[in-house]
């Protein structure tokens, strides 16, 4: 899993580490560890205009950190992090199918150079 | 000693693969464009997988179709698209077309270095959506333990050869 994760893409990273620069961001972060909550819920709680907090949590959604979902009129959000343990798991699950693929083209391949070697010193002989 | 398979999310759109063979590229990609060697590697025995049929016309314009059976399902998969690009021993271009519009583009490069030949293999979404839908699809399984290899290996194997 931690090689997947640091495989996992940079502008990612950069994204996730630029989102937590910022301290409201971090605590954002840690209240929704708590609970979900809805945008509403979190410009209260950080004693700032839905806008402003619109804006934070756009950052953290872009950078993978925080998924908001939107019912009726609430938009509520939620910690993404679960997001990126799937995704790594889903990769490392289609590396493993291509690593299969590819120690059976191993095989295929060495037969092919073995031929290629014998016909050349056919056509020698 | 084996090559190490490295998978990356290049963007939020493409897939990387790569592998390192220890040959020249032009029997490696003659594995890759000859149908009757292609069914010898793709379906891996370890994926519990098999293919039922393996059709693979390898030109510019020239379409393939590989049929798959699995041990868990009834239902065989059909995974299908045409060749874009065909540059013997060093680049091939597929569509990836069962899932309707949109599907992913599949590009194969076959890098000389040395003795050996890197190959990349570089899927690219029609969006960041369809990447994530596809990761997404692939990330839940609620079939049940008997299914689970099924499942995994759909998903794999799904975005890996189709999804729009």
């Amino acid at each position: 899993m931690l090689n997947h994760m640091v495989q996992y893409n940079r502008t990612g990273f950069d994204a996730s580490f630029a989102a937590l620069s910022d301290g409201t961001r971090r605590g954002i972060l840690e209240q929704l560890g708590r609970a979900d909550a809805s945008i509403t819920d979190l410009a209260e709680k950080f004693r700032m205009t839905l806008t402003g907090m619109k804006k934070h949590v756009g950052v953290l959604e872009q950078a993978g950190l925080v998924i908001t979902e939107k019912v009726g009129r609430v938009r509520t959000c939620r910690l993404g992090l679960r997001r990126l343990e799937e995704e790594a798991a889903w990769l490392e699950r289609y590396r493993r199918l291509w690593d299969a693929r590819f120690d059976e083209l191993d095989g295929v391949v060495e037969e092919l150079k073995r031929k290629k070697k014998a016909d050349g010193r056919n056509k020698r002989q | 000693m084996k090559n190490h398979t490295t998978v990356e999310r290049k963007s939020e759109r493409e897939l990387i693969v790569t592998r390192t063979f220890n040959a020249p590229a032009r029997i490696v990609f003659e594995a890759w464009t000859k149908p009757e060697l292609l069914k010898r590697w793709w379906a891996p025995k370890s994926f519990g997988i098999s293919f039922l049929s393996c059709e693979a016309d390898v030109r510019v314009g020239g379409t393939y179709r590989f049929v798959f059976g699995h041990a868990a399902s009834e239902q065989p998969m059909a995974f299908f698209g045409r060749y874009i690009d065909v540059t013997p021993h060093s680049r091939l271009v597929w569509t990836n077309d069962e899932g309707g519009e949109g599907g992913a583009v599949t590009t194969v490069t076959f890098e000389e270095r040395g003795a050996d030949t890197l190959v990349v293999l570089h899927d690219i979404y029609a969006s960041k959506e369809a990447l994530d839908d596809a990761i997404a699809s692939g990330s839940t399984s609620g079939f049940g333990e008997a299914f689970e290899q099924l499942d995994e290996f759909l998903a794999t194997l799904g975005a890996s050869v189709e999804r729009s």
